[in-house]
């Protein structure tokens, strides 16, 4: 055989194996998943992209979405912008046919970097229980989704419960709250409203960066035992949480007054730090735990059929298991919503943002979804991407996450016109005209 | 046989001194010019030109920046990320409080920014040298890091410290597309390679290899040893500045501090080290090598059966393979891929005779 001849014969057997690979799938919406399982923050990309691939699956095993069933592909980003960029790009096309509904990247520096993309490409970015605080706006930011908590909504609802525990919100003034912020762009968020509550209510407040990734913080608490203030509220992330546990025990500030956010409240934030953890509160948009229907039933279908994505099954029903689970529940119920109004069929990325958009969860839906409990009631808006703002509070008691408190909510009255304004100063810089938000539908 | 520079003759001296000698180079580089300026943008997708082809050249023109002040200077460096982050943040506030201004001019005079900077830092490269004067740039990755942390001012006060980039419109022509961001990049890429090519072949590219190879020689013969050294750090300083602005606006359109943080100091020092200390194409050849063939592992995985390996021991496995490729390199050509390059070359040059 010439040279020629079997080039062009491995050439024919390459294009057929091509062909081969890339079968018309038909009737699959696509979900790209720039998930993490290595590096500082695997505990939490694990637990939350495992939980939500579980439920992916669980729906696929009763019908799917109608009929049209989910399909998902992985792509390492080890929590480092550029990787993350470069899985978006990868990505965002959709996989064998199946067009993508929403990004999920579950990470501050990635989403800030793949905002403008998302918003180009018109493919939904969701940033559940975090994310750029002004992209609550959906008039400004129309791809983009906070979905349930914010990160003003989150300091605002702690500062309510400490009111709460102090008798009132009136009782605040004179308290002293030392913040411990994990130095990057999602420590630093919510620096300036938390300013502007002490201002109104009257606490002094104390702003502490701990340098990432925080495995050392021994100056940062013996200014706060210095400082003995009522309250510390811990914002922090990875290993910079059984940590500053860990040091607090050291300088003797007692657990139950640290007040863990939504990225300190899971077991691999609390467990590590072993007895000085016990009594650590901190705030949570989910309750864990496994007696749900819909954690049910992915048990029965998916975990017991041997499919279940952790590696190991004892996460079954942790805070960021349920986080993804979380995350499936509202990723889908949004894709459902738009198939309402485009048709039983895989959507494009601009139908599943009407859908995210138009959400809306009242008790008889979740209970139907077999999350009540699980998920709070939510309502998303044109210009309300937030929907909820409300948060539990629960406690470690050495083992697992005890509720402590019912449904505190944000003072969203207050922070709306902060986020406003920060939105149409973007809008701004950036040219963006803002949508009408009466106009839409 | 088709790499002899048979039947070329040089006719006059400036012939003579031409980078490309062989009008087989000079056709050759004239082509990748053409297929990288006209076929890439017109044939690319948004996952080659923003993923892959982007950061490639950026890290290529970081690259060069370190090789200027390690490779042909001598002066080892660690605070590369820093002066890159000078050169994005510098970019950024001007756009951003000078209104009017060009956006070339921008980047130019961020990477002026960073130039100073790094000549600051590199004030004590005067007393010490070798492995002591990687510590002190060291200190200007930390100082800068803090530096722009701590005053809000460089972030425009923003609540997060995350700049988010302006929009690129050069002439009146808008290049945020990809393929417009492309452009952009390979024409600052190539304009400052060949600056730099120019820069290494005059007078002051040889006092710098002069003070590499033995500084306290090239003292005796005359050769202002303050002068050059802190040249090399504020040119170097210029080529790391423009490179940051390039990243943070043409790349990611994003940056916050911890994206120049030190692994991207070791990343660019890898970059020179397996492209090849002390040469131009080794620059290329290095990003080429850390940049891009992680993402080739990656998409190659990607291949595979999904479920056949976990997708957390893919990644592992990945970068074992890729410490391992390293390890050969460096075994198979200590000095860098440029000159593996070089000897195939030379090999070319012979074709069909071996020697």
């Amino acid at each position: 055989m010439s040279k020629r001849s079997i080039a062009s014969r491995l050439a024919l057997a390459l294009t057929l194996t091509a062909a081969a690979f890339s079968v018309q799938a038909g009737n699959e919406q696509y979900f790209p998943l720039q998930s993490y399982r290595v590096g500082p923050y695997a505990a939490g990309g694990t637990g939350f992209f495992g939980g939500f691939i579980d439920y992916l699956k669980y729906v696929n095993a009763n019908g799917g979405v109608n009929g049209v069933k989910l399909t998902w592909s992985e792509c390492e980003t080890e929590y480092v912008v550029e990787k993350g960029v470069e899985c978006y790009e990868r990505l965002k096309k959709g996989l064998n046919g199946a067009p993508a509904a929403a990004t999920n990247p579950l990470s501050v520096g990635i989403a800030y970097a793949t905002l403008d993309r998302s918003t180009n490409d018109k493919l939904p970015l969701i940033t559940i229980n975090h994310g750029r605080t002004d992209s609550t706006d959906g008039s400004v930011f129309p791809y983009v989704f906070p979905l349930q908590l914010n990160p003003y909504s989150e300091v605002s609802a702690i500062i309510n419960y400490i009111g709460q525990r102090a008798g009132g919100l009136d009782k605040l003034k004179g308290l002293k709250i030392v913040t411990l912020y994990h130095g990057s762009p999602y420590g630093k968020e919510t620096n300036e409203v938390l300013q502007t509550l002490a201002d109104k209510y009257g606490f002094a407040l104390t702003l502490l960066e701990v340098p990432h990734p925080g495995n050392e913080q021994q100056s940062q608490w013996l200014n706060i035992r210095r400082e003995k203030p009522d309250w510390v509220i811990l914002r922090g992330w990875g290993v910079m949480n059984p940590v500053a546990l860990k040091t607090a025990q050291k300088v003797g500030f007692p657990a139950d007054h640290i007040i863990g956010n939504i990225w300190s409240n899971s077991e691999d934030d609390a467990a590590p730090a072993g007895a000085a953890a016990k009594g650590f509160i901190a705030i949570t948009t989910h309750p864990s735990g496994t007696d749900f229907p819909v954690l049910q039933g992915i048990k029965k279908d998916v975990v017991d059929a041997g499919h279940g994505d952790l590696a190991d099954p004892k996460r079954f029903g942790t805070v960021y298991y349920n986080l993804g689970v979380v995350n499936g529940i509202l990723n889908v119920e949004a894709v459902r919503i738009a198939q309402q109004k485009f048709g039983q069929q895989p959507l494009t990325g601009e139908q599943v943002r009407w859908g995210f958009e138009n959400l809306r969860l009242d008790d008889a839906r979740l209970k139907e979804l077999g999350a009540l409990g699980l998920v709070q009631p939510l309502q998303l808006s044109c210009s309300d991407h937030e929907g909820g703002g409300a948060v539990r509070f629960q406690q470690w008691d050495g083992t697992q996450w005890k509720l402590i408190s019912d449904w505190v909510q944000a003072d969203r009255a207050l922070l709306r016109p902060i986020i406003e304004a920060s939105s149409h100063q973007y809008a701004r810089e950036k040219g963006i005209t803002p949508r009408d938000c009466s106009k839409e539908s | 046989m088709f790499y002899r520079e048979a039947g070329q003759f040089n006719t006059r001296y400036a012939e003579g001194r031409r980078v490309f000698t062989l009008r087989q180079d000079r056709h050759g580089l004239a082509a990748l010019l053409a297929v990288a300026f006209v076929v890439v943008p017109w044939v690319g997708n948004d996952y080659w030109l923003s993923a892959i082809l982007i950061p490639f050249l950026v890290l290529s023109l970081a690259g060069l920046g370190l090789n200027l002040l390690t490779g042909y200077a001598g002066q080892l460096s660690l605070g590369s990320a820093a002066f890159m982050a000078v050169g994005a943040f510098a970019t950024y506030n001007l756009e951003v409080r000078v209104s009017g201004l060009p956006l070339l001019i921008s980047i130019a005079l961020g990477g002026l920014a960073a130039a100073l900077v790094s000549a600051l830092f590199g004030l004590p490269s005067l007393r010490i040298k070798g492995f002591y004067l990687l510590v002190s740039t060291l200190a200007a990755q930390f100082f800068v890091g803090w530096a722009l942390t701590r005053f809000g001012w460089f972030s425009n006060d923003s609540a997060s410290g995350v700049i988010s980039a302006p929009r690129l419109d050069i002439f009146g022509v808008n290049l945020d597309a990809p393929a417009g961001r492309y452009l952009l990049t390979l024409t600052v890429v190539v304009a400052l390679f060949w600056l730099g090519k120019n820069l290494v072949r005059s007078e002051l590219g040889r006092q710098w290899m002069a003070v590499r190879d033995m500084d306290t020689a090239a003292a005796v013969i005359g050769i202002p040893l303050a002068k050059t050294k802190l040249l090399a750090f504020a040119l170097s300083g210029f080529y790391l500045g423009v490179a940051g602005a390039l990243w943070a606006f043409a790349y990611l359109g994003t940056v916050e501090p911890h994206g120049f943080d030190l692994n991207r100091s070791f990343q660019i020092l890898f970059i020179i080290i397996i492209g090849g200390l002390g040469s131009l194409l080794g620059n290329f050849l290095g990003a080429a090598f850390i940049v891009l063939f992680p993402i080739l592992l990656s998409n190659l995985v990607s291949l595979l059966p999904s479920g056949l390996i976990d997708a957390g021991q893919v990644e592992n496995l990945q970068k074992m393979f890729f410490g391992a490729l390293i390890i050969l390199f460096l075994i198979k050509e200590p000095e860098g891929l440029a000159r593996l390059w070089q000897r195939f070359r030379e090999r070319a040059r012979l074709w069909p005779l071996r020697y």
